[in-house]
This record gives structure tokens, C-alpha cells and sequence, in this order.
């Protein structure tokens, strides 16, 4: 009998490079407030937000994942040609076929990688790192590049003050390459499909809507267990992550899930929401380069990243930044 | 009994939402007296289940109105 033969893996995978592409406006609450019943008091004490990007015209899908892609190729060192696959996590692209995948890496100047959109709502990036992790511990890729872009603008009734305030645009992405040690460890995913409406573009509409009450208690109960279980397999504690990255879906989860945790008194938790709003898959990536560019974390730091949203689905990792 | 839940109601709503002890009494409504939002009621809701074992599902969470809505609840739900 023939054996299938199987292509030798590297032992780990690591990130090379982040990059963030951030929209140009910047939209603060007191301008919300002149076109709906809201006040930059009531947005902030529920959600944390002060700001938000929302994209313009030019700024679409394509254009923002472009951007954040080119940035993070830039910090890796690599050349195009050296990028095998690419992974676009998004849940906003409102014309499904083709996916951008594809077109993304042309743009880029990526030659034939293999290319595929992945919506996996706003945990949508951290699930692309795992595969693409797993791509290069299984030898089906040598580098990859992952990007999380959303126009939640586009999907956002801009007049319901429940969605219009939290939602927002952007895109992040990661290139990942081979490492002797690994520097991305096991991804925890799961979901938790019986709560499928709970975030939803119902079918008819155009638009967005979220339970924020079943959503809140689901997120700030059921992922501590997931954060804990990402730190146990990749073999770390609370006391050795520098960085506490999830999802910027709403500062008082982020306080919330921190505060249950118990890191070190040194552990930088990113609340890039303040700035940023929510942008579902793209968060992740635009809160850990907002933190490097800060120099609030720096490379070699161990972070531990969340994504949580729509399906609803969730996963995390723990991972050294570049 | 009813003591027993609104002290440790009391001690919930100090914990997660800064009221003072002496404010949880029953006629109070959470949102419009205590200043409790509607996030701040998930956490109350998920308090209640960690002290008294009594789960309150989100569609009953929007029929608690008053710090005595939710005494009562407690009290029916008891095992």
C-alpha cells in the first residue's frame, strides 16, 4: 500500500510583526449626542468609550486590511513573495463573493498564497492566528498573514443609540512565521451556538442588533474559564502575563475579566476601546500595537489575547509579542 | 429569612454598584432610585446565583424592578 507522505513542520510559531490601520475620523460622544438621545457621560459609564474611528468612503474593507497588512509585513522584515498564506477574519463585508482574502494578497504583492475569509464574529483574528499557527506547525505554510478588518459601520444602525455608540471600524493583522520556540501557544476556542441570536443581522435587515444583557453576562461568566485554560495549556499563570489583551467589546468586561483573573500588579491590560470602540475581529490586533507603540508593552512581553462575539464564539491564546 | 436575603441583597448591591446598605430597602427601584444600570443588574443577577444558588435568567431580570422584586424572587426561587 502507498503511504501518504506529510510535509515536515517547524516546532513553534511566533508573530514577526503587528501592524494597525486606524480610520481617519475620529468620532467623539458629544457628537453622537447631537443626532441621538445620549450623552458622553452615559456612553462612558456603560461602555467606556470616549472615542471611535469611523471609516470614510475610501476607507473600505479591502483598502483598511491592505494598510494594517502592509504595516505588519513592513515590521516583520519579510518580503511579499515569502507570505504563503493569508487570512481575512471579518463579519462585516456585507458582499460575501469573492471573499477579500484573495485580493488583499494581491494587493499586497503576496504571489498565489492560499487565501480565505474567516468570520468567526469579533473572535474572528484570534481564531485565524490559530489556524495559521497550526498551518506552520503542520508545514501546510511557512509565513502567514492574518488580519482582522471591520466596517461595523457599515452593519450599525448609526441612529440606534444601543449599537451606534459601541460600534466601530479598523483592521489589524499579524504575520506568522516558524519558531524552534514556540511563542504562540495552543489556541482555546470554542462556542456556544444555542445563543446564535444573541448577536445577529436578523434576516431582512441590514443591520446589527445585540442582546447586551445576555451578552454581558455571558462574557463576563463563562470566558473567565477559557482565559484560565489558555494559560494552562500554554503552561503559564496569571502571574507571568505582561499583557491581558481581550476583545474591546466593553471596558467594564475587560475590568471585569481582570479583576476575576488576579494577574501581577504589573500586567498592562489594554483598554483600547476608550480610543477605538468596539471593532469586532480587528481589536485585538490595533490594542496590542497600540500598546507597543506606546511603549506600554514591549517586544518579548508574554500577552495573553481574547476574542469573544457573534455565533457566539470565542478563543484565546497566549502569545509573546514581537 | 426575608432579613437574611435583604442584607446579603444589601451587601451585593454595595459590592457591585456602590449603594449604600442603608439604601437597599425594598421600595427602591434599582434603576430609578439606586442609580443601577442595566449591566450593573447582570452583575447583581450573577451575585445572587454565586450567594443564594437562585439563577435569575435574563427575561425574569427585566420583571425585578425593586430591591423587593428581587427579595421575593430569591425567597420563591430558594431551594
Amino acid at each position: 500500500m502507498t503511504t501518504i507522505q506529510l510535509k515536515q513542520g517547524a516546532p513553534g510559531a511566533r508573530i514577526l510583526g503587528l501592524g494597525g490601520y486606524r480610520p481617519r475620523r475620529r468620532v467623539t460622544n458629544d457628537e453622537l449626542a447631537q443626532t441621538m438621545d445620549t450623552s458622553d457621560e452615559w456612553i462612558q459609564a456603560r461602555v467606556g468609550i470616549a472615542e471611535r474611528r469611523w471609516a470614510s468612503d475610501d476607507e473600505t474593507l479591502v483598502e483598511m486590511a491592505v494598510a494594517a497588512g502592509g504595516k505588519a509585513l513592513a515590521a516583520s522584515g519579510l518580503d511579499p513573495d515569502q507570505v504563503d498564506l493569508v487570512i481575512v477574519a471579518s463579519a462585516s463585508l456585507r458582499a460575501p463573493i469573492p471573499g477579500i482574502g484573495p485580493q488583499v494578497a494581491h494587493r499586497l504583492g503576496i504571489p498565489r498564497p492560499g487565501a480565505f475569509d474567516l468570520n468567526a464574529g469579533c473572535a474572528g483574528f484570534c481564531y485565524a492566528l490559530g489556524v495559521a499557527s497550526d498551518a506552520i506547525r503542520a508545514g501546510s505554510a511557512r509565513y502567514a498573514l492574518v488580519v482582522g478588518a471591520e466596517r461595523l459601520t457599515d452593519v450599525t444602525d448609526l441612529t440606534d443609540r444601543s449599537t451606534a455608540v459601541i460600534f466601530a471600524d479598523g483592521a489589524g493583522a499579524a504575520v506568522v512565521g516558524p519558531a524552534d520556540e514556540p511563542a504562540i501557544g495552543p489556541v482555546v476556542w470554542g462556542s456556544d451556538g444555542d445563543q446564535h441570536t444573541a448577536i445577529e443581522i436578523a434576516a431582512g435587515s441590514s443591520t446589527m442588533t445585540m442582546a447586551g444583557q445576555a451578552v454581558y453576562r455571558w462574557a463576563t461568566t463563562k470566558l473567565t474559564d477559557t482565559l484560565v485554560e489558555a494559560m494552562e495549556s500554554a503552561g503559564v499563570g496569571p502571574a507571568d502575563i505582561d499583557v491581558f489583551a481581550p476583545h474591546q467589546a466593553n471596558l467594564r468586561i475587560v475590568e471585569s475579566m481582570t479583576k476575576r483573573l488576579g494577574f501581577g500588579e504589573d500586567t498592562v491590560v489594554a483598554r483600547d476601546i476608550v480610543q477605538s470602540g468596539n471593532t469586532s475581529a480587528a481589536s485585538v490586533p490595533l490594542a496590542l500595537t497600540a500598546l507597543l507603540e506606546s511603549g506600554e508593552a514591549k517586544s518579548g512581553d508574554l500577552a495573553l489575547v481574547l476574542g469573544y462575539g457573534a455565533g457566539l464564539t470565542f478563543a484565546g491564546q497566549v502569545l509573546r509579542l514581537p | 429569612m426575608s432579613q437574611d436575603i435583604q442584607t446579603g441583597l444589601a451587601e451585593i448591591l454595595e459590592e457591585v454598584a456602590g449603594v449604600a446598605p442603608a439604601d437597599a430597602t425594598p421600595e427602591k427601584s434599582f434603576t430609578e432610585d439606586l442609580d443601577v444600570d442595566s449591566l450593573s443588574m447582570v452583575e447583581i443577577a450573577t451575585a445572587v446565583e454565586d450567594k443564594f444558588g437562585v439563577a435569575i435568567p435574563d427575561d425574569e431580570l427585566g420583571n425585578i424592578k425593586t430591591v423587593g422584586d428581587a427579595i421575593s424572587y430569591i425567597q420563591k426561587n430558594q431551594g
